[in-house]
């Protein structure tokens, strides 16, 4: 008997609802009526099964990924691997770092090719693959602190802009991170992508050895976590400013070489209510009308 | 229907995806959904979705809304979404992102990943009891941990303020743990048994009799003992000759109460110890205790003196009964004019059963105080004390778990809930520790423009009109913290 995911349409009835053990998945599409069932139809039928496959090579996917060979074999998996290689030679990052993006990715992969979509999006709780045809954007919110009424920044993705990924890590996130940032968000050229950057600048904001933050390995909260007898942060008290700019600096040096390595288009790093962009061009510039980047620096800063 | 598997050591491993994870006692795994609860594996679907009639414009849906939910739900207009489980799971602390479920003018989504950790609240309990639980002041205590106090009593009742930042984080770490789970468990409407120094041991279950010395208790008092001789005067009137009513707080006497008098009763010599308050009525006839009224006396006979030999005769009868008529005697004066007990006459039963009538069932309730002071306002809005005085003005309406709050006049948002009205298993906890409840706010967007401050960068929210349409925020919070 096949485990069949949760399949359910939102309240508004037009967006895609599926679940399947962890995974979570919140899907737009927008075009004709027929095409956006058949690519929902499409999303439905790859991700039957989908967690399956991932958990078939999970020991692997957990294990520190090789920077110069991939050994695993599906391909959400190998997309995870190639999102994390980049990292790997510097960093420990294990394939798991990039699977909310890559399940995205894949998801969306399936919807287009069944299906001429104007735009549509697979949101795996948070991590987001996007797909724009020519003139089509999107607008993206973002909010760093959920407890609190400050709802958004908006970032505007257009079809002109390189960036197909969204991803959101953070010390407050479903999953574990080494550093003490609230929320890193990274535009990125794919979804998969984007997860990696977040984890990897997620982790660099950080103070180590300071006393209001709370850390505990892994291992303790969850046994088979991939990051195993390393701290992960539990709770971090109130910081002074100056720490705070300090923390954030630190992970806006890390986005810098990221960016400078063209592995990622723009970056937000939250850290209690301060937050820090990092993006290829002054972000001064707030016009919304001029090219794309700025455009998004400028989006998230207001 | 995923099943326990085998136990390796503390961690069980759950079957019911593919992933397959070991599970700590008291954590989840990766989906969230499942949890190690004592060993054993159960189902914590994050989500509640409560039906009530609002508009459904510019609603939060949480993100992970899966579980058992199949989607028809939500489909209906009258939906509100509560804050339970919006931003963490129980029993871990791992916050699920949000998407906006409306489309608003272009904003397709928005990720959020935090929430801040406070520790600022806690429970006050109200136990429908006379018995005497402690001191005032006393310290309350859970597995030898300090959880609280004893404080000012009510009518008919005894009060506890339990938790606090004092004795979440500010004692050692086994005090806070202690104090977090007992917090949690009582907003969850689960028994805890609380060791009151210099008193009882009680056990305390919102919505249940509380279990005082290992003995559940059945009413709280009709009044106390003067009140009582007010009430039942007329119907003790001609069929006994004096009527004593025992109380901790003030002991009735019938032949010198005002009502007596007033009905011409007789003077009957008898002599009360304790302090005469009034004509007829006495403080302190007896120490505290969990015997007749709430006092320690188990023999009525000892708060007496001996009859006055110029007024007394023998014969005289004499009815003594509690607060509550759970204790009850009636004697006739021999010869010596001494006190002897005798067979309770028929219409004397009836009047102590309708005492007992007339005693509302003892329960337990459980308040959940917190407060959205100034971490909730700060950041808010460009002028954060508008959403208090938002709140204040009730234009902002605040709802815990869907359920009814009243708000604390003055600065803030402090606000008390009862636990029952809450769904079960709404309140959560963070390991700082800290208490995990859900507050949800609801107002005209109107009225939110007014608040002024961030959502002036929110386009589409700005395109919303009508005074019909509703905005909900429901986010899940333990109120006021320490956090910025």
């Amino acid at each position: 008997m096949r485990r069949q995911p949760q399949i359910a349409l939102l309240a508004d009835g037009k967006r895609l609802h599926l679940q399947d053990g962890p995974i979570d998945l919140i899907i737009g599409a927008h075009g004709g009526a027929a095409i956006v069932r058949s690519a929902y139809q499409a999303a439905i039928g790859r991700f039957t099964g989908l967690l399956d496959e991932l958990c078939a090579e999970l020991a692997l996917l957990r294990q520190a990924a090789d920077p110069h060979a991939c050994w695993l074999r599906g391909p959400v998996a190998r997309r995870m691997h190639a999102a994390v290689a980049p990292f790997a030679e510097e960093h420990f990052i294990t394939p798991m770092a990039a699977v909310a993006g890559s399940v995205a990715e894949e998801i969306l992969a399936a919807m287009m090719r069944e299906a001429p979509l104007d735009r549509a999006y697979v949101n795996n709780g948070g991590d987001i693959a996007l797909h724009l045809a020519e003139g089509e954007h999107f607008t993206v919110g973002m909010t760093d602190r959920p407890d609190q009424f400050g709802v958004m920044r908006t970032m505007i993705i257009r079809a002109g802009d390189p960036s197909r990924g969204v991803a959101t890590s953070g010390c407050r996130g479903r999953s574990f991170s080494l550093g003490i940032a609230d929320a890193v968000t990274v535009l990125a050229r794919t979804a998969a992508q984007a997860d990696a950057a977040a984890t990897i600048i997620s982790n660099a904001v950080d103070l180590p050895g300071h006393p209001a933050i709370v850390r505990v390995p892994a291992c303790e909260l969850q046994p088979d976590s991939d990051l195993g007898a390393r701290l992960v942060t539990r709770d971090v008290g109130p910081l002074h400013k100056r720490e705070i700019a300090t923390a954030l600096q630190a992970g806006a040096d890390k986005a810098r070489a990221l960016l400078a390595a063209d592995l990622i288009d723009a970056a937000a790093l939250n850290l209690q209510g301060e937050i820090c962009t990092v993006a290829p061009e002054s972000v001064a510039d707030r016009g919304s009308q001029v090219r794309h980047r700025q455009a998004i620096a400028g989006a998230i800063h207001a | 229907m995923p099943t326990d598997a085998p136990t390796a050591a503390d961690k069980i491993r759950c079957d019911a995806c593919p992933v397959m994870c070991y599970i700590k006692p008291g954590a989840a795994g990766a989906c969230d959904r499942y949890a190690n609860h004592d060993g054993r594996l159960v189902r914590v679907d994050p989500h509640i979705l409560l039906e009530k009639a609002v508009s459904h414009g510019g609603r939060l849906v949480p993100f992970q809304a899966g579980g058992d939910w199949d989607g028809t739900i939500v489909r209906e207009p009258d939906v509100v979404v509560t804050a339970i489980g919006a931003g963490t799971t129980y029993p871990d602390y791992k916050p699920a992102p949000f998407i906006v479920s409306s489309e608003i003018d272009g904003v397709d989504m928005v990720t959020v990943v935090t929430e801040g950790i406070f520790s600022y609240c806690g429970v006050k309990v109200k136990i429908d009891t006379d018995r005497f639980l402690g001191p005032e002041t006393a310290t309350v205590r859970v597995q030898g941990e300090a959880v609280g106090h004893v404080t000012t009593s009510e009518y008919g009742s005894q009060m506890l303020s339990l938790g606090g930042v004092h004795h979440l984080t500010g004692g050692s770490k086994k005090e806070g743990r202690v104090t977090c789970d007992a917090l949690m468990d009582l907003s969850n409407c689960k028994p805890v048994e609380l060791t009151i120094d210099g008193g009882a041991t009680v056990v305390v279950q919102a919505g249940c009799p509380p279990i005082v010395n290992g003995v559940a208790e059945e009413r709280m008092r009709v009044g106390c003992g003067s009140a009582t001789i007010g009430m039942f005067a007329k119907q003790w009137h001609g069929k006994v000759d004096e009527v004593v009513v025992v109380d901790d707080h003030i002991t009735g006497v019938l032949s010198e109460h005002q009502a007596g008098k007033v009905l011409e009763i007789s003077d009957t010599g008898i002599k009360m110890k304790g302090r005469r308050s009034t004509p007829g009525r006495y403080f302190q006839v007896a120490e505290p205790g969990t015997g007749w009224g709430g006092t320690m006396i188990s023999d009525p006979l000892s708060v007496l003196g001996p009859f006055d030999p110029k007024v007394a005769r023998p014969g005289m009868s004499l009815l003594m009964v509690s607060t509550t008529g759970e204790h009850a005697a009636y004697y006739e004066l021999d010869q010596a004019l001494k006190p002897v007990e005798k067979a309770m006459p028929a219409d004397l039963r009836r009047s102590v059963e309708r005492i007992q009538e007339n005693c509302e069932p003892a329960l337990c309730t459980v308040l959940f105080m917190g407060g959205a002071g100034g971490s909730l306002r700060a950041g808010v809005t460009d002028n954060p004390v508008r959403l208090t005085r938002s709140v204040k003005e009730a234009l902002t309406r605040v709802t815990s778990g869907g359920a009814p709050v009243y708000v604390w006049p003055g600065g803030g948002i402090t606000f008390m809930v009862d636990v029952t009205r809450l769904p079960a298993g709404a309140f959560g906890y963070v390991p700082t520790p800290a208490l995990v409840a859900p507050i949800e706010f609801t107002m005209r967007l109107s009225d939110y423009a007014a608040l002024g401050g961030h959502m002036d960068h929110v386009r589409p929210l700005q395109s919303l009109k009508g005074d019909a349409e509703t905005l909900h925020m429901t986010i899940s919070q333990n109120p006021p913290g320490p956090r910025p």
